[in-house]
């Protein structure tokens, strides 16, 4: 179950419309290292984890990532607010408003789709939360670059407040993952699938 | 209905709030910590009394049971949507 709060996590604010900001910060809408495939991929790695403690992470960084997407969402909802077609065209957008005018769509900046081709969940505890930091990484990554690209303070504002986030969060998917593979010690819980038939005999 | 002080109970609301979430997921991963168990408490007993100030005046913040109708109308579905502030 999940309960919506009437609230951005963080509020969004921009100078004026921008549509070319936009285009670029739709990327961390539906782009492969965007919220919508973080908060998913989080989400469903749950069921196969094998601590409480990785549970909860995933259900808590999961729900964030949700409230960070809506946040991606509330900014180009303004950055595109009132324009007209000359101004996304001027921007090089005009797909967009034809095809969505000035409802959101999930994809990269260069308009691919999102896919769940984005996210991995291997059922392994260690594959998986290995992943999580590389994404958290990623992330990381193309905030730095929209921010180096962008210019109103008030857009970097809320970039950076996404930003630090996925500090955090890596921080946080590391101790679990160390946590994760004290667990698979004590448990003796290794994988010995690459003994064969033959070897049992000895 | 004033906009500048609603925003500004808002982010009053979401500063504790955020300091609840970083607990939170500090927490997870730290649950032994006592220091910030009780921070952690702290941000609760703040947030609590901060959304039941702001909820007074502008009406719920959650739905499904999680806040109570003030007055005599349903507010949940009146504007601005969090997008729109």
């Amino acid at each position: 179950m999940w309960i919506y709060e009437k609230a951005l996590e963080h509020p969004v604010r921009v100078s004026r419309p921008n549509v070319k900001a936009a285009k670029m910060i739709i990327t961390q809408y539906g782009g492969p290292d965007g919220e919508l495939g973080a908060s998913l991929r989080y989400l469903n790695q749950r069921y196969s984890m094998p601590t409480n403690e990785a549970k909860a992470l995933l259900t808590d960084i999961g729900t964030e990532e949700l409230a960070h997407m809506e946040m991606i969402a509330a900014l180009v909802y303004k950055l595109t607010d009132g324009a007209s077609c000359k101004e996304f065209k001027e921007a090089g957008w005009e797909g967009q408003y034809v095809q969505h005018d000035h409802g959101l769509f999930w994809t990269d900046a260069n308009g691919v789709p999102w896919s769940a081709k984005y996210i991995a969940c291997l059922g392994d505890p260690i594959a998986d939360l290995t992943e999580n930091m590389a994404a958290e990484q990623k992330a990381r990554v193309t905030y730095e670059h929209l921010i180096t690209c962008i210019d109103d303070p008030c857009v970097k504002d809320t970039l950076r407040f996404l930003w630090q986030r996925e500090v955090v969060h890596f921080q946080r998917f590391g101790e679990t993952l160390n946590t994760v593979q004290e667990w698979m010690c004590k448990s003796k819980h290794i994988w010995n699938g690459h003994k064969c038939d033959c070897d049992k005999k000895d | 209905m004033d906009r500048n002080k609603q925003m500004a109970m808002l982010e009053r609301l979401l500063e504790i709030q955020f300091v609840a979430i970083e607990l939170n997921l500090y927490l997870d991963t730290h649950p032994c910590d006592q220091d910030a168990l009780n921070d952690y408490n702290c941000a609760v007993e703040v947030l609590m009394k901060l959304r039941a100030e702001y909820e007074e005046c502008f009406g719920p913040l959650f739905h499904f049971g999680w806040s109570p109708v003030n007055g005599r109308e349903w507010q949940w579905a009146e504007g601005p949507w969090p997008w729109e502030m």
